[in-house]
């Protein structure tokens, strides 16, 4: 077992030594947060309602999040699957995966959520609950995605077809998370929010114990 | 035929459900139900089967990852396309049923359990893109069935847990009364008795369909390597 959470650290240290390293990953989907918020400005024109500020922020989460995961994904060619698959357990490099894509989507959703203050201005009443809805749906999205690249990366077309296979999967979680992030724009508490988010919760832990059951099948190739 | 004992059955069944589905006495209740609440003997089987052909999909799905064979690959693959038509028949009779029930003939409501209902059948439809984009067939096999898993565990909070916390027209959400599916104090007798035997009668035209062609599939395999 701990050579296991050994194996884990040392897998997210390697992701991580290769952002910092080759900034092109961290810095490209950074620059593509900022231009979509960019268009999002420009065609927006003023500063929208509540309601519109929140659901152009849960699509700008949901593309950035395909693009973050993607990228992650793509930089390891077959040589070097290959080379982890004898090292690693199957297990450990798909946790691995997930914590680190999970990583990565925490700081884009802050990142996105400061650009979206800023430039669309700030309808927000409770700040602190939608910083909490932000990071947690963010990092759930970036758990169906980053299973879902695992499977894509192994039918080789990997962008497209994550997309595809994604999007019908990850709409129920997106709506449920637009619904407990509009309790951060009124000042009345919403009845069964607290219900919501323990099906969200619950929602990721299912992900997660599917990815953990099912990558070992894809693994073997 | 082979067995034919169960195929003449589901034909007799449906030959009762579409003639003495639109004869039989029903409870006619209050000004817009009246007559359409004949389409329970459609639109609620449809359901019914076609959970039951995802379930049985996803089983023979486990029992390829389990030990694989191309058997169980066909078996899965044809009955998630069966589940999918399903899908697609049950939001038409739906639909059909809506323009009475509901109001306006518009063919699109926002009801939550629409969305799921429709949600699924993108999914599935997601699952035939992702077989087609593979080309070796052992590979497409593995990686259909992992992802026919995973979203078929997908699928229950879609249709079923989150249509039922949201507000919906279907009977079962919050601001309506009753159970989504069977509640058997709300149906008369021969609205029950209807509704099953058409559950059991289309479910198994679905199976009969299924086999004819993972007979085909297997022969066309046979056929092609000898």
């Amino acid at each position: 077992m701990s050579t296991s959470y050994k194996h884990i650290v040392t897998l997210i240290k390697k992701d991580l030594l290769l952002e910092v390293r080759q900034q092109y990953t961290f810095y490209g989907v950074l620059l593509y947060v900022a231009s979509t918020i960019f268009v999002v400005f420009q065609t927006i024109g003023g500063e929208p309602e509540g309601f519109v500020w929140n659901s152009m922020f849960w699509i700008v989460q949901l593309f950035v999040c395909v693009n973050a995961v993607a990228k992650s994904f793509l930089q390891d060619s077959k040589g070097r699957m290959l080379y982890f698959y004898s090292v690693a357990g199957a297990g450990d490099f798909i946790l691995s995966k997930i914590i680190f894509n999970a990583i990565l989507m925490a700081v884009m959703s802050l990142i996105s959520m400061l650009l979206f203050m800023a430039l669309l201005g700030n309808p927000l009443i409770h700040i602190v609950s939608f910083v909490g809805i932000s990071l947690l749906g963010g990092i759930g999205i970036s758990l169906v995605f980053t299973f879902l690249a695992a499977i894509a990366a192994k039918a080789q077309q990997q962008a497209a077809l994550m997309a595809i296979l994604g999007f019908p999967i990850i709409i129920p979680q997106l709506l449920l998370l637009s619904k407990i992030a509009k309790t951060a724009f009124d000042t009345a508490i919403q009845p069964s929010l607290w219900q919501m988010v323990m099906v969200l919760a619950g929602l990721d832990c299912l992900i997660i114990v599917l990815a953990l059951i099912l990558f070992p099948f894809l693994w073997k190739d | 035929m082979r067995k034919y004992w169960w195929k003449i059955l589901a034909y007799l069944l449906l030959l009762t459900i579409c003639t003495e589905g639109f004869l039989v006495k029903v409870p006619v209740l209050d000004g817009r139900l009246q007559q359409s609440i004949r389409n329970t003997f459609f639109h609620v089987p449809m359901w019914f089967s076609m959970m039951i052909f995802y379930t049985v999909s996803v089983v023979y799905s486990l029992i390829y990852l389990y030990k694989p064979s191309h058997k169980s690959n066909d078996y899965a693959v044809e009955f998630a396309r069966i589940g999918a038509v399903y899908c697609i028949l049950g939001l038409i009779t739906g639909a059909v049923w809506a323009t009475y029930q509901w109001g306006d003939p518009s063919v699109w409501k926002s009801d939550p359990k629409l969305i799921g209902a429709a949600l699924s059948l993108l999914i599935y439809l997601a699952y035939f893109v992702l077989r087609g984009s593979i080309v070796d067939p052992d590979n497409k096999a593995k990686i259909s069935a992992v992802y026919n898993i995973f979203a078929f565990a997908m699928l229950f909070p879609t249709i079923w847990i989150l249509p039922r916390m949201a507000t919906s027209l279907h009977p079962g959400g919050q601001g309506a009364e009753g159970n989504p599916g069977l509640n058997p104090n709300d149906a008369s007798r021969n609205v029950s008795i209807f509704l099953w035997l058409g559950v059991v009668g289309w479910t198994l035209l679905g199976v009969w369909i299924t086999t004819l062609r993972v007979r085909l599939q297997l022969i066309i395999e046979k056929k092609l390597h000898g």
